[in-house]
């Protein structure tokens, strides 16, 4: 088994993103956005950074970029593909997400790590956490605050669609352990399917404690652990 | 009817210097030399009125590989791995558009680190403000920060660090400087030399338009008055974009051995690039400008060569490499093309629509620019304010104090600014920004570096040379005490009108305090930047060198300090001599006492060196918490501590001057209880034991923990919103 990191021009962490899965076992391999074939992999990860400068609107030029058609496929299929702060916008944008990130609440970009709560486990995000769990993991996004219509919002509460959200240290959401101001204090999002998903904070910048928190290994050992599962025709 | 200004005036060139190009050249310059010259031989350019100086500094240490001159210093870190640093200024255009001024500073720094061949990995700010009580400062400060975030964290390096201060001087005059790292492996590092008759210059990169025209002359070496709105069409503007492009295109390019030189274009633009690239290498260069990719037609030769437009880089290339970084540059999505052929014989030629319209020695127009031995004289003014030192209350609550510094901007918590960066990007950010010096891990290795950044116009206001010398004390003792030693030094060096005697004064003063403390710590000089003309309406800056320290470590203490390891019942060292009188330039004389006088305590050569060597041994026996004593002396120092701690601290009864002096040398250590500080014959003092929700001081008052750091947090957030 074997994940595509794509790097789209502006990418910036896609050399972390195959780190830190090389670091947790995984055959990672870094796939230019040009690329219209993705036949050879079992998943694909979007990873931070600006694609394409993030130029007219996050993820807005991103989503057309050639590798984009084979990213969809792969969401039909029931593959697992994941999109990390750049990534997520990216998946947004592109329809294989409902809703969309706009800039923070307080308009500051924000670094720092963040706490959040894992809202459900069935997800290529989460299957290896444990619902209630609470990760310390890095928050790095100028546009990180999720949005979406009301009706949407609904449809995600009533799917079970959030699968972490801001919180404090103690698993408390409220509008002040909220960061940037994401509705319903939505930090990671999953598709019905549970094999498309999108977070803002980074968990491959929390994978060994000399950086602060390994807190983010269990998120990247879901999506390593449902590469290797058998995937629904 | 009065005469119209002559083109060099206008061009910011003296008479005497348009006579010393009539002379080289022996004829009148056409327009585009003289436009050349007048860049290449401006301030910011030509060092012509520090050059004479500079070879002051000590630059030789068995571990450095280039030293000043290049566009950035590099060091041996042992294994074939390279360090490469740079500093640079930003300051005028960051006062005419904060945003894009540090967006670009940013941009060029990080050119000059690729340049090299490395791969930029690490970014720090130093930047200086007027108050924060005047709309237009916070204007400027919003400005700066988002600039640096903006362009950033876009193009993908990370930002460590920095240093912030906050004076009356730095209102009209903000100051914006920046440091860029980079790492590379020695058999990458390039030179910016073009050899080989009949390679060619690959321009590569942004499109060539008119903005920035005569940054470098008219704005960074000029003073500044009430028109300066009016330059605000030299400021660059960024394309962070553009520019990752370029780095990663650039460094394909080294990786695959197709270039025999590069140089970015930064100041001077094509003008600096082509006659430097020349010049360097014993050669010539034919250049068409037809060739050149512009932003907007109908640019004259002149402002093609002098443009400032960013994200450029002009590569030396072999004629059979050319199609394959024609193709590579296609990959990376930027644009290329060839503009020139190198020649024998060392004359810059420059054509356009067929006509030469420059034709000059390429090596002039660096090695000929003038050399100034301006006049230097000492303050009349000093003498006074030695005498004026700070008027000490007998008893003082120090909590009451301690509290009203921890409001203060600079003292407070400045994670208002680097929270905007991404200071966490490559997976190598040990310490982050926020404490004493930031300490990275080289992944893969088991070396570190350490980074401090440290200026204080205000101490070097009051005695230039011993404010140099303790600067560079003070930045070694920062990446000491997370486990590194003392490796390099660059630079930046800020001050007024240079064509003021006492001015050049402080800068002599400055070079000479700065080169015996670098000297006595065996640390070389690797690099530099001098910005003169920091003054508008006639009032100069405070004397404003900034510090760059690189601290080297292998291996890495597998658990460095930091300030949040304080836990109950540990106890409070102090290390290093006892001073009870060193308020000038203190905190304490700042914000408590709106004064500024007396003499600062100079340095000791002898135990300097012996406290840092100090530091980074305790940092690597395991000591859970060590922490430089600096701005606001004890009391803030150790209200660092217990805030990121979240303990409070049990001082010993004693004199209240102890806590609020800065004298240099000295750094606390946390110690678990029982255990003392090994530092052979260095003084160390026990001083407090953590503990309980409150930094008392004896007798002489308390802070309440949590109201310390509400106080401390707030500083900077409270005054921007």
């Amino acid at each position: 088994m074997k994940t595509a990191v794509v790097v789209f021009p502006g990418s910036n962490c896609e050399n972390d993103m195959v780190y830190a899965l090389g670091l947790l076992g995984a055959d990672a391999e870094l796939v230019w956005h040009r690329e219209t074939d993705l036949t050879e992999f079992d998943g694909v990860v979007l990873p931070g950074g600006f694609a394409h400068g993030d130029y007219l609107r996050t993820g807005a030029i991103a989503r057309f970029s050639p590798v984009m058609a084979e990213v969809g496929r792969m969401a039909t299929e029931g593959k697992p593909v994941l999109g990390i702060c750049n990534g997520f916008q990216i998946l947004c944008e592109a329809g294989l997400l409902p809703g969309a990130l706009v800039a923070n609440r307080d308009l500051r970009f924000i670094c720092r790590p963040v706490h959040v709560r894992v809202e459900q486990t069935n997800s290529v995000l989460t299957r290896a956490a444990t619902p209630g769990q609470v990760l310390a993991i890095p928050l790095n996004s100028y546009e990180g605050n999720f949005t979406a219509p009301p009706d949407v919002l609904a449809d995600i509460d009533a799917g079970n669609a959030a699968v972490l959200r801001y919180c404090d240290a103690d698993g408390v959401v409220d509008e002040t352990t909220n960061p940037n101001g994401s509705a319903h204090s939505i930090a990671g999002l999953t598709n019905a399917a549970g094999n498309v998903a999108g977070l803002m904070p980074h968990p491959e910048r929390a994978v060994e404690d000399i950086l602060g928190s390994s807190d983010g290994r269990v998120l990247l050992e879901s999506y390593i652990a449902t590469l290797a599962a058998e995937v629904p025709a | 009817m009065t005469d119209p200004v002559p083109a060099h005036i206008q061009l910011g060139m003296t008479d005497d210097e348009y006579q010393a190009v009539i002379d080289l050249l022996e004829r009148e310059p056409r327009p585009a030399e003289l436009a050349m010259y007048s860049v290449m031989w401006s301030e910011h350019c030509s060092y012509k009125s520090s050059r004479a100086w500079l070879g002051r500094f000590p630059t030789e240490a068995p571990w450095v590989v280039v030293g000043p001159g290049e566009n950035a210093g590099v060091v041996d870190l042992g294994d074939d791995w390279l360090a490469a640093l740079r500093i640079e200024s930003h300051n005028h255009p960051s006062f005419v558009e904060p945003y894009q001024g540090a967006a670009t500073g940013v941009g060029g720094i990080l050119r000059d680190i690729f340049t090299m061949g490395a791969r930029p990995v690490a970014v720090w700010d130093p930047i200086r403000f007027g108050s924060l009580t005047d709309p237009h400062n916070r204007y400027l400060l919003a400005g700066v920060v988002s600039g640096i975030a903006g362009y950033g964290n876009a193009v993908g390096v990370p930002t460590l660090g920095g240093e912030v201060e906050f004076a009356d001087p730095y209102a009209k005059n903000p100051l914006v400087n920046v440091m860029a790292l980079g790492l590379l492996k020695r058999d990458q590092l390039v030179l910016s030399a073009a050899s080989g008759v009949g390679n060619v210059a690959v321009l590569l990169g942004a499109t060539t338009g008119r903005d920035g025209i005569g940054g470098a002359s008219i704005l960074a070496s000029a003073s500044f008055d009430a028109e300066s709105g009016a330059k605000r069409p030299s400021v660059q503007i960024g394309d962070p974009f553009e520019e990752k492009k370029l780095i990663e295109a650039c460094l394909e390019l080294y990786e695959k051995g197709l270039v025999v030189g590069i140089q970015d274009l930064g100041a001077a633009g094509i003008s600096c690039a082509t006659s430097e690239c020349a010049a360097n290498g014993g050669m010539g260069m034919d250049v068409d400008l037809d060739d050149v990719h512009l932003r907007e037609h109908d640019m004259n030769a002149g402002e093609i060569l002098m443009s400032e437009s960013q994200e450029r880089m002009l590569a030396i290339v072999t004629p059979e490499d050319v199609d394959e970084v024609l193709a590579l540059a296609e990959k990376w999505e930027i644009n290329a093309s060839t503009i020139g052929t190198v020649t024998a014989g060392g004359a810059l030629i420059v054509s356009q629509d067929g006509d030469v319209v420059a034709e000059v020695p390429a090596a002039s127009l660096s090695d000929d620019a003038p050399l100034y031995h301006r006049a230097a004289e000492r303050p009349t003014w000093l003498d006074a304010t030695w005498a004026d030192s700070a008027e000490l209350p007998a008893a003082l609550d120090v909590g009451d104090a301690l509290l009203r510094m921890l409001d203060d901007p600079a003292l407070g918590d400045r994670s208002w600014i680097y929270e905007q960066y991404d200071h966490q990007l490559f997976l190598n950010t040990v310490i982050e920004p926020g404490n004493d010096g930031s300490l990275m891990r080289i992944k893969g290795t088991s070396k570190g570096l350490a980074v401090s950044t440290d200026g204080n116009g205000r101490l070097c206001y009051l005695d230039p040379r011993r404010g140099g010398a303790r600067l560079v004390y003070e930045s070694a003792l920062n990446v000491a005490v997370t486990g590194a030693r003392p490796y390099a030094v660059v630079d930046n060096l800020n001050f007024g009108n240079p064509e003021k005697p006492e001015v050049m004064w402080q800068f002599l003063e400055t070079v000479e305090g700065m080169s015996e403390a670098c000297e006595a710590l065996g640390v070389p000089v690797i690099g530099g930047n001098v910005s003169f003309y920091n003054e508008t309406d006639g009032v100069d800056i405070y004397p404003t060198p900034v510090v760059g320290m690189l601290g080297f470590c292998d291996p890495i203490p597998t658990d460095p300090p930091r300030l949040d390891q304080a836990a109950d019942k540990m106890v409070l060292w102090i290390i290093g001599p006892e001073n009870l009188t060193d308020f000038a330039a203190s905190a304490y004389d700042r914000v408590i006492l709106d004064h500024l006088g007396g003499r600062p305590t100079d340095v000791d050569h002898e135990i300097g060196p012996q406290v840092v060597a100090a530091a980074a041994d305790m940092a690597h026996a395991g000591a859970p918490v060590l922490h430089d004593v600096s701005a606001g002396g004890v009391a803030v120092a150790v209200a660092e501590i217990c805030i990121a701690s979240r303990i409070g601290v049990e001082l010993h009864d004693g004199d209240w001057h102890g806590w609020l002096s800065e004298a240099p040398h000295r750094f606390l250590a946390v110690l678990p209880a029982g255990e003392s500080p090994d530092v052979g014959d260095l003084p160390a003092r026990e001083i407090g034991i953590m503990g309980g929700t409150q930094i008392a001081f004896g007798r002489h008052g308390s802070a309440l923990l949590d109201i310390a750091t509400r106080t401390w947090r707030d500083a900077i957030p409270r005054r921007m919103t």
